[in-house]
Parts: C-alpha cells; sequence; structure tokens
C-alpha cells in the first residue's frame, strides 16, 4: 500500500502564465491521470488541493492562482525553493468519443490541459475553450498555440476574444455541430450552466468540482456532498453531468474548514 | 448465518462495526456514506462549543504502521450543527454525537445542547493527545475530572452517554471506573496514542500542519486489545473497542477482550468507506467456522472463567 506522504523536491521551473497565476514544476516522476489533483505541501505553512497542470515522465506542475495568503506564498516561490506534494488523487477524467469540448473558467482551465494534450495525441477532434474576466488573467493562450490546440477565447469584459461567457460559447458550438463530450472545470456556476446546457441537448458532459479538503484521500470527509455523502477526492473530482446535477450542493452551496456552508 | 446484532445501551445495531468518532463525520451525507458501507452505528466527528477550522494540512498521513492525523477539531460548533444533524435520525443506522470540550462548563454546555439534538447517544472524548486546550492535553484524564465531567453531562441528558479514554494512561482501569462512578453508559476504548511526529527530511519541517499528530492503525491494535482486555475487568458496562481494526480477525480479537462492538476509523483509508460490511461479513464467516451462532459467545471470551 502506497503511503500518504510528502514528495518534496526542489522546483525545476516557475511560469508566469498571467496576472497573479503562476505554474511551478517539480521534477518528480509520478503517474497522473488527466484531472486528477494532489495536495500541494509548502512544508511548514499548509497544503491544499490544486489541479495538476503539467506532466512529462520526469516532471509534474501544477497552476495556481494568488487568491489568499497561501496561494500567494506559492506565487512568490522561486526556482530552487522547496515545494511536496501528496498524491496524486482523484478519479480524473475519461475520454469518450471522437469529437470534444473542452471548457475552462479561470483557473479551472489548469485542470483540463493535461485533457487536452492526451486528446490531441489520440487524435480526437478537440475545441478547448478558455474563458476569463479579462485578458490578463486570460490562461494558457502561448501553451494552447504551442500544443496546436485549437482554442476559443472569451473574456467577460471583451478585452480579448469573444466577449461573455464560456457558457454562451458552448452553446453556439452545440448549435453548428455535432459534439460526443464536453469536459469542464471553472466558476461552479458556469459548471453547473454547463451541465444544464448538456442535458438538455442530449450531451454526454464530464465536470471537474471543486470542494474544501483536508486529507486528499477520502478519510477527513470534509469534502463530502450533499446529500449522497460522496467525496470529491476519490469519487471525484470529475462526476458526469447527471451525477453533478443529482448532487444536492451543485452550484448551491458548499463548506469551509469548519463545514460552516457558504452559498453561491 | 450467526447472529451480529447488537444491543448497545438501547441502540440496535445490525452488526457490532460503528465508525469512530474523526474519520468522515463531520456532516449528515459523510454518516450517510458509512453507513451505505455497512456500519453498525456511526459517530460524528466532535462538536465543540465554538466553531474550530482545524489545524493547518496535512492533517492526516500514513506510514508501514499506520496513521497520525492532526485534525484539530474542525466542526462548525454546537450552535451551527442542529441544520446539519436535524434529520440524522433516518440516516440508516443509530448515530452517537462526539462531544468535545475544554473543561467541564464546555461539557455541560455541549451534553445539554447535543441532548436535543437527533443523536440516539452522546460520546464523550476526554482523550485527544494532539490539541492544545482538549483531551489529556487539557488534564482532562484524571480519574476525578473524568467522573465529574461524566455526572455532569449525564446529568445534563436523557441519552446514554459514552466514555473515550487514553490508551496513555497508565491507570487506565482507574479512569474506567471513574466513569462507570459518574454515571457512564460505555467506555469507549481507545482514543489514537502518542503523539507522534513524522520529519519531512528534505525540507526539515515536521509533515503534520499541526506538527503532532495521534496514533491510530496497526500500531494502535495489540495497545488497544490491551486496554479493552484490561477494562473489561475492571467494569461491568460495555466496552467499545476502537484501535487498529481492520479486519474481521480483528474485529474478533476486540470482541474477545471483552468488547461489546468494535470501532472502525483508519481503515476507511486501507479498505474504503465499506470497510464495515467487509468486517461484518468476515467476521460472520470467521463465527460460521467456528460454529457460533451469536457474538454475545465471543465477549469476554479471552478472560479465564
Amino acid at each position: 500500500m502506497k503511503h500518504e506522504l510528502p514528495v518534496t523536491a526542489r522546483i525545476a521551473r516557475v511560469i508566469l502564465e498571467a496576472e497573479g497565476i503562476r505554474s511551478v514544476i517539480l521534477p518528480v516522476r509520478t503517474e497522473v491521470r488527466p484531472g486528477q489533483f494532489a495536495m500541494l505541501w509548502l512544508p511548514g505553512v499548509d497544503a491544499k488541493p490544486v489541479g495538476i497542470s503539467y506532466h512529462t515522465p520526469e516532471t509534474v506542475g501544477f497552476t495556481v492562482s494568488a487568491v489568499g495568503p497561501w496561494s500567494e506564498r506559492i506565487c512568490a516561490l522561486r526556482e530552487g525553493d522547496l515545494l511536496g506534494f501528496l498524491g496524486p488523487y482523484g478519479n480524473g477524467f475519461t475520454l469518450r468519443g471522437r469529437r470534444i469540448i473542452v471548457i475552462g473558467g479561470g483557473y479551472g482551465a489548469a485542470s483540463l490541459l493535461l485533457l487536452a494534450e492526451e486528446a490531441l495525441r489520440s487524435g480526437l477532434e478537440i475545441t478547448m475553450v478558455i474563458g476569463a474576466r479579462t485578458e490578463r488573467r486570460l490562461l494558457y493562450r502561448r501553451r494552447a498555440a504551442d500544443l496546436g490546440l485549437p482554442a476559443v477565447f472569451a473574456t467577460d469584459d471583451g478585452s480579448f476574444g469573444v466577449a461573455g461567457r464560456t457558457s454562451d460559447v458552448l452553446e453556439r458550438i452545440l448549435v453548428e455541430q455535432s459534439v460526443d463530450t464536453v469536459y469542464a472545470c471553472g466558476p461552479e456556476m458556469m459548471e453547473k450552466k454547463v451541465a444544464e446546457i448538456c442535458a438538455a441537448a442530449g450531451v454526454a458532459s464530464q465536470i471537474s468540482l471543486e470542494r474544501h479538503m483536508k486529507c486528499g484521500f477520502g478519510v477527513c470527509g470534509a469534502c463530502c456532498v450533499d446529500r449522497s455523502g460522496a467525496r470529491v477526492c476519490v469519487e471525484g473530482p470529475v462526476f458526469s453531468g447527471e451525477e453533478a446535477l443529482r448532487i444536492e450542493e451543485f452550484g448551491c452551496y458548499h463548506r469551509d474548514g469548519s463545514a460552516a456552508k457558504h452559498f453561491f | 448465518m450467526p447472529d451480529l446484532s447488537v444491543d448497545l445501551c438501547g441502540l440496535k445495531m445490525a452488526n457490532p462495526t460503528i465508525l469512530a468518532s474523526g474519520i468522515l463525520g463531520i456532516s449528515r451525507a459523510s454518516l450517510a456514506l458509512a453507513v451505505r458501507g455497512g456500519a453498525g452505528a456511526v459517530t460524528t466527528k466532535s462538536i465543540s462549543v465554538e466553531p474550530r477550522k482545524g489545524h493547518p494540512a496535512p492533517i492526516i498521513i500514513t506510514y508501514s504502521g499506520g496513521m497520525l492525523n492532526s485534525v484539530g477539531y474542525s466542526n462548525p460548533g454546537i450552535d451551527n450543527v442542529a441544520d446539519e444533524f436535524a434529520d440524522v435520525r433516518d440516516v440508516g443506522a443509530p448515530v452517537i454525537g462526539s462531544l468535545t470540550g475544554r473543561d467541564e462548563e464546555d461539557y455541560a454546555i455541549l451534553a445539554e445542547k447535543a441532548g436535543r439534538l437527533g443523536f440516539d447517544a452522546l460520546e464523550i472524548v476526554l482523550s485527544c493527545p494532539h490539541t492544545p486546550g482538549y483531551g489529556t492535553m487539557a488534564g482532562l484524564s484524571t480519574p476525578e475530572i473524568t467522573e465529574r465531567i461524566t455526572r455532569r453531562v449525564k446529568a445534563a441528558t436523557s441519552r446514554p452517554v459514552f466514555v473515550k479514554l487514553s490508551p496513555n494512561v497508565m491507570a487506565l482501569t482507574e479512569l474506567a471506573k471513574a466513569a462507570e462512578a459518574g454515571g457512564a453508559n460505555a467506555i469507549t476504548a481507545v482514543n489514537t496514542a502518542g503523539p507522534g511526529m513524522i520529519i519531512d527530511i528534505k525540507s526539515r519541517r515536521p509533515i503534520l500542519g499541526g506538527r503532532i499528530g495521534g496514533l491510530s492503525g496497526d500500531a494502535l491494535r495489540p495497545i488497544a486489545v490491551r486496554c479493552v482486555f484490561e477494562i473489561y475487568e475492571a467494569v461491568k458496562i460495555p466496552i467499545i473497542g476502537t484501535g487498529g481494526v481492520s479486519t474481521g480477525e480483528h474485529a474478533a480479537e476486540m470482541l474477545l477482550a471483552g468488547a461489546t462492538a468494535v470501532g472502525i476509523g483508519t481503515a476507511v483509508h486501507d479498505r474504503g468507506a465499506d470497510v464495515f460490511r467487509k468486517v461484518a461479513e468476515e467476521l460472520s464467516a470467521l463465527m460460521e467456522a467456528e460454529g457460533l451462532r451469536s457474538i454475545h459467545e465471543m465477549r469476554g471470551g479471552a478472560h479465564e472463567a
């Protein structure tokens, strides 16, 4: 049995992805399935769940948005600094069909990049939709170009790409072409919209949920969703659109570190 | 089929397995997960007077001997759990509300308020080894305080009261007798041992966010079995044997030591959230092979008549 202990290494590379969003690459060999996450550990400080956004046989990388004291400290790290992680954890996405759409809102796009890479390698027809509030916060423009990934960008304020929401882009695509599976990760209200659009259009979807996690491997119960008790860290974080829509709290509320509810 | 059912202080359990406090149990849904996994009864994560965020992560790590946890009693506080556990009675198995306080006054408040919720029994934790201000770190593991707090809690509620004890105390049987004298309906033995620490040698930092953590799993089991064995000879009230149980054989060991029911926590990690059903099925097969019809025939079997 694998023990739940962190692997610690010196950061090999830091990538400035967008304003306040950085990726850190660790020289650690590990098996990763697209859509899995790790508990990223800043030694002596805290560990939090972060989607795995980079992976090669020799490296693993994470994209972090500076939204609080912990993530600000992660984003201030430099090459050579020590960082650890436990995992990878979670079920990950499953590629289904020939023609897929991958939708990332905000830093949610980070959890979808490995899926997009795998889809390209498998020769699937893929359109990636990446959204953000504004151009300065938009992720992976260069990386999408480097990968040759067909991408549509959308910003809320219209400063780059399509003006509007990623879900609007999805609705337009679904009218124009037939799609086998839609994958989404981002703000929960956007995810719910995507799941509902797909359900109405009869298209399969897979949604990656974010919940407060403490252990990451199914023991502490912090990420159990109402009312089934499914653990987002073990049974998730990826749920089919139908499963997600059956989760009572999906698009409604989530819990904090003391398990108190917060409504979206 | 051997009869695995247990009546624990009026709690009607389909089998002797109980989800131990601290694993899952933070919400009604997480209790339901354990019930679907076959638990005969479930215990909530410990509830304190004030809301607590708990310690920074990692809060749980595992190693070859078991698990270290430093959860730090994260919970929304007694005044905010009424909504969470409002319909806990329909979860499908008896529910034990775990309460943790800093002193006698805390426990009186907790017992009074928790007694009005839908819990079938209350468990009071006088034995956490790793949270400053609570359990053994607050000096709650003495016979005098154990008896006094148990008496206060009993006076504040009509529910059965279980007292959870620490394996770190040499005079364990004195504590068990004190709990019994205070009116406890059962003893939960034991809490985690230690605390212990694991250090990451690259960063030279303790891995747990709370630095130290309670030890559970395989390393704890022989200690827990010994504690149950000793307590069984010291008191007449039932014992919930808890510590490192992950198989039917381990459960049988606990029953033979004198336990009436068996707590399971750490094994959720090793064997999944349906570990309760697995343990019950293994226990049933083992009893069938031994020609036993009821688990009452096993209880205390390791003691000389």
